[in-house]
């Protein structure tokens, strides 16, 4: 089945593509932490364990060491423990609720001396190994059999109840993002889209009257109705289009609910906010506000190395954490924002391409895992901070200052590296 | 089929970041507005304003000068007191007030910290300073004071307070803000661009909570503050506080120059008040008393107070009178024919002798020649034209005009022209028995202390005078504008003066001006008695001395002091001879003068008199600076 080549490095068909984007978005994250905690008043070195950015060395430090042993680990090793590893994810899970440490309201740490260490972020990898594992048994189908779509729903609403329980909604939100592996893997096109529309027709009826919606949505299932036989020479569609506009509808007049009991008043501000930031510029609207400044004020080029007066001067909050790419914005302009958006499509794109070049069916759905995760993470983060996202506390991969989340974006990528690297040496099983 | 799907995945992912990237260049590249906000957000301009000048009297003396104080300023957010009894007994304010104070900052801004208690003094500050290390979000902020070395030229210097609304919008350019300082009146007002020197600027940037974080740019736009110019002033504060004391409880002026150069010696303005009550944290309350008093102390007498000069006119008129050439010093008039009463005294036959006994018919006559010099024989035509002559010789003079003195609200008095009484009796409908009563200084003409002091320096200097001016060097340089130092003639030429002066000299020596005398230096002085309708008549004296080498010229005016002999010579004398001496001798005069009431005689409003019962300015000594009750 497989040689393991003795004597060669662990190194050897890793593809250096991914490795290098991942260690240039360590090194700009790196200094842009350093810049955010900034303080020319108590001016500490980048290396000065007291401030974020020594810490955050220190975590890149030991995400070597991680990197390392996943390299050397065998890559059967990851297929075969998935599942276990998914139990002691969940095992941890269980325990942070008991025994977590408060942090900002969510009981979702464990500390460790000095340090913290938040189990969720792990989730990520957990579900993406269980999901993969599941969906490598080659009868599983997702395009035909509802059935099958009972564990993925299982493994990935077990941790999310759980995570939901010590109220960290946001990493929560992350698994949205098997979506994309799910519609690889067959899922009909139409769920993906409904989800979309219906996040659309929420954000619509915020902004207009509700009737006037609704006899949109009449006006144009009567036209489908009416055009469809025409266009398509085809009849049945009318029962599904009536399904589909009566759904609609019913989001449309769902939405008050949706938005008063069933989220929290926090995460209401956010959605208002990100409709209109001005609407609340002390409270729920200052982060979209004052994130917006930062990066607006950037302009072409930015305002230099430790030169950015919104993040410098805390403006901006959770400037190291969530808001890092203010600072990227703000400090280096346009430029910087180019390089991290393009360094983030072109890491995506390449794990994708390198997904759909796996041999099995396991790795090709851990890679799109990997990739979802990452992409997910990207568009949230940084359009909050751009103001096309609500405000949803989750890290920027690779950039945000935080052991827990480098440690497992690492530990996600560079399981699907080394599955990868050894790609050559595994048989095709479907 | 579902290979194709990835193409979709990564149309999507680049379909986001395409998006993103736009949103981006939209955000940083083309809209400016964040830039903008951005330094609003965190750049702050600060305004450090420099000592005012100060300002020095002719012997280098300090007269005013700048104390540190402290203003108290409260950073709401972080102020804590707990025992806000304890707190207010040591600030010595009421509840009630802490709570309003609070309000107010809190109002302004949480954050930021905003003026609590202004100007305390530096005992104050040293007395509680200790106490409010107790109480958190509290700090001092070191100010300045404008301070005055003696209780005296209140008027002359004039004060500063907060700038007014009106005055704020008036600015041309926008200089002052809110709550600045600004000179309000007096020399302070009209050297206030000298004064206050240059500000600095200085930008600095703050965080969120508005603490500061140091210069912006490492300071390379910021600019110093410049300390205003000194001023030196030609004033005798020894002098000054001499003619304060003679002046007390009396309203009047007192004017004295130096001849030779028009530097104001002193100036006093009666009733006066201790400018320092205007320059502490009480201004309001000491400021609007002063507005209420009844002698209205805050008039400045010696260049607004218009009066009728009296018999000190008839200088002018002998003076005109040889320029015209209608007398000769030797000319001389008898009581004969004239509507005007005299005293009884020895005959007039000379221009000397009318003016030691301040003859009343001997300047009518003289007035009437001088008005029907001219060939014209309509009496109606002829006055019209004879008194065009007399005004155009006598507003030489300075009469009926601004002198041009560094003061502001100089008042131009009046003199009287042809237009003047057409508008009165109509064209060519009077002639010189309408207008007779002014050859001896009554009727129509209205003339300011400080003129009439100017016409005792014309005649010290035979015939010219240099503006009357109280600064005579602004700054190191001691720079002084040249209208100051440039010699204005009366055209009347020099020997004309000789017999005036003899007369002068002779009113000291045996007439109506005898109480100026003094010991040792020939005085030349002329008294005038001002008609007052209302009350006793306005004493009015104007001289100078030594005749030989005149080094002060003066000019006296006491209200309802009656005959000039009576109040305004003895005092003139007394001030002349202090400070050409430094010394006074006769010490019975001097105590007289300054026991001398006058107040009781002033004709006041039942008003005014209902407001004298509660005139604290008085009865009771001016609210001090000191923040401690004693």
């Amino acid at each position: 089945m497989k040689e393991k080549p003795e004597g060669k490095p662990i190194t050897k068909n890793v593809d250096w593509v991914v490795v290098l984007i991942y260690l240039a978005c360590l090194a700009i994250g790196w200094i842009n932490i350093y810049a955010a905690v900034y303080n020319p008043e108590v001016n500490t070195s980048m290396f000065d364990l007291s401030n974020n950015a020594g810490k955050q060395l220190m975590w890149i430090g030991t995400a070597a060491i991680l990197i390392t042993c996943i390299l050397v680990i065998d890559y059967k090793f990851y297929e075969t423990f998935s599942f276990i590893i998914y139990a002691i994810v969940i095992f941890l899970l269980v325990v942070v609720l008991f025994a977590g440490s408060n942090i900002n309201g969510s009981r979702s740490w464990i500390k460790l001396g000095a340090f913290s260490l938040q189990p969720a972020e792990f989730s990520k990898l957990a579900i993406s190994l269980a999901i993969s594992k599941y969906l490598s048994d080659p009868v599983i189908s997702l395009n035909r059999k509802l059935k099958d779509y009972y564990p993925i729903i299982g493994i990935i609403a077990l941790p999310a109840l759980l995570i939901l329980l010590s109220n960290e909604t946001g990493s929560m939100l992350v698994f949205a993002s098997f979506a994309i592996v799910l519609y690889r893997e067959g899922m009909p096109g139409i769920i993906p889209a409904i989800g979309m529309i219906a996040a659309a027709l929420l954000i619509i009826t915020l902004l207009f009257v509700k009737w006037y919606i609704a006899g949109v949505i009449v006006i144009i299932a009567g036209l489908v109705i009416w055009l469809m036989p025409v266009m398509t020479r085809r009849r049945g569609g009318l029962w599904a289009t009536i399904l589909v506009a009566g759904v609609m509808i019913g989001i449309v007049f769902g939405v008050d609910f949706f938005m008063n009991n069933v989220l929290q008043k926090h995460q209401r501000g956010r959605i208002m906010v990100l409709l209109d930031p001005d609407s609340d510029p002390r409270g729920d609207g200052w982060n979209v506000i004052q994130s917006k400044i930062a990066i607006g004020s950037g302009g072409l080029t930015g305002k230099g190395f430790l030169e950015g007066t919104q993040t410098k001067f805390d403006f901006v909050p959770e400037q190291s954490t969530d808001f890092i790419f203010c600072t990227v914005g703000e400090e280096h302009g346009f430029a910087g924002t180019l390089v991290v958006v393009t360094l983030f499509v072109l890491l995506i794109s390449r794990l994708v391409i390198l997904a759909e070049r796996q041999r099995s069916r396991f790795a090709r759905v851990y890679g799109y895992c990997v990739a979802g995760i990452i992409f997910f993470h990207f568009m949230v983060n940084v359009g909050m901070t751009i103001g096309l996202m609500p405000v949803i506390g989750i890290p920027l991969p690779f950039f945000s200052y935080g052991g827990s989340s480098l440690w497992s974006f690492s530990i996600l990528l560079f399981v699907f590296l080394k599955i990868d690297a050894q790609r050559p040496f595994t048989l095709s099983r479907n | 089929m579902l290979e194709n799907r990835r193409f979709v995945i990564i149309g999507f992912f680049a379909i986001v970041g395409l998006i993103y990237l736009a949103r981006l260049f939209y955000l940083q590249v083309l809209d400016e507005s964040y830039s903008i906000v951005s330094s609003s957000n965190s750049i702050k301009r600060v305004i450090e304003i420099p000592f005012r000048g100060q300002i020095y009297d002719r012997n280098g003396k300090l007269i005013v000068y700048n104390t540190p104080v402290y203003d108290l300023m409260v950073t709401p957010r972080k102020a804590k007191v707990e025992d806000t009894l304890r707190f207010c007994r040591v600030l010595g304010i009421e509840r009630r007030e802490f709570d309003s104070l609070m309000n107010v900052a809190s109002v302004y801004s949480r954050n930021k910290p905003s003026v609590f208690l202004r100007q305390l003094s530096k005992e104050d500050f040293a007395s509680i300073q200790d106490v409010m290390v107790d109480y958190s979000g509290f700090q001092f902020v070191k100010s300045s004071l404008r301070t005055y070395t003696a209780p005296t030229l209140a008027n002359t210097l004039g004060y500063v307070s907060e700038i007014t609304k009106k005055q704020l919008d008036a600015q041309e350019e926008p200089y002052y803000r809110q709550s600045d300082y600004i000179g309000q009146s007096g020399v302070e007002k009209i050297y206030e661009n000298e004064l206050r020197g240059k500000r600095g600027t200085k930008f600095v940037m703050q965080n969120v909570a508005g603490v500061y974080k140091g210069p912006w740019k490492g300071g390379e736009l910021d600019t110093m503050a410049v300390a205003g110019s000194n001023l030196y002033s030609g004033i005798d504060l020894e002098t000054q506080q001499y003619a304060d004391s003679l002046m007390g409880h009396k309203v009047g002026s007192v004017v004295a120059i130096e001849p030779s150069t028009g530097q104001i010696i002193s100036m006093v303005s009666a009733p006066t008040y201790d400018p320092n009550i205007l320059a502490s944290r009480f201004f309001s309350k000491n400021y609007s008393a002063l507005v209420r008093n009844p002698f209205k102390p805050l008039f400045n007498r010696p260049v607004m107070a218009s009066y009728r000069p009296g018999s000190t006119f008839k200088l002018i008129q002998a003076l005109v009178g040889l320029q015209e050439g209608v007398v000769t010093p030797g000319s001389g008039f008898s009581h004969a024919n004239c509507p005007v009463g005299c005293h009884n005294h020895a005959a007039t036959t000379s221009i000397a002798l009318g003016v030691t006994h301040s003859c009343n018919p001997y300047f009518y006559h003289l007035f009437r020649r001088v008005i029907y010099n001219n060939k014209i024989s309509n009496t109606f035509k002829a006055s019209a034209a004879g008194l065009e002559d007399w005004h155009t010789r006598v507003s030489k003079f300075g009469i009926g005009q601004q002198l041009g003195i560094d003061l502001p609200s100089e008042r131009k008095g009046n003199l009287p022209d042809k237009k003047y009484y057409d508008k009165i009796y109509g064209e060519n409908a009077w002639k010189f028995s309408n207008i007779y009563s002014i050859s001896i200084g009554e009727g129509e003409i209205l003339i300011t202390p400080l003129k009439m002091a100017n016409v005792a320096a014309i005649i010290a200097n035979k015939g010219y005078f240099y503006t009357p001016h109280v600064i005579h060097g602004v700054g190191d340089q001691k720079k002084l504008d040249p209208m100051y130092t440039t010699r204005r003639e009366t055209n009347v030429d020099a020997r004309h003066f000789a017999p005036v002066i003899e007369g002068m000299i002779g009113a000291i020596q045996s007439g109506t001006a005898k109480s100026a005398r003094i010991e040792g230096i020939t005085v030349a002085g002329k008294t005038g008695t001002s008609q007052n309708k209302k009350g006793d008549d306005h004493s009015i004296f104007i001289g100078f001395a030594p005749v030989e080498n005149p080094k002060i010229a003066i000019a006296v005016f006491v209200e309802n002091g009656g005959f000039g002999g009576q109040a305004a010579a003895p005092i003139a004398g007394l001030i002349m001879e202090k400070y050409l001496t430094g010394k006074v001798t006769n010490k019975a005069l001097e105590k007289r003068m300054m026991e001398l009431n006058l107040l009781n005689k002033v004709v006041l409003t039942p008003e005014q008199r209902a407001m004298l019962k509660s005139d604290t300015l008085r009865k009771k000594a001016p609210e001090s600076n000191s923040l401690l009750k004693k």
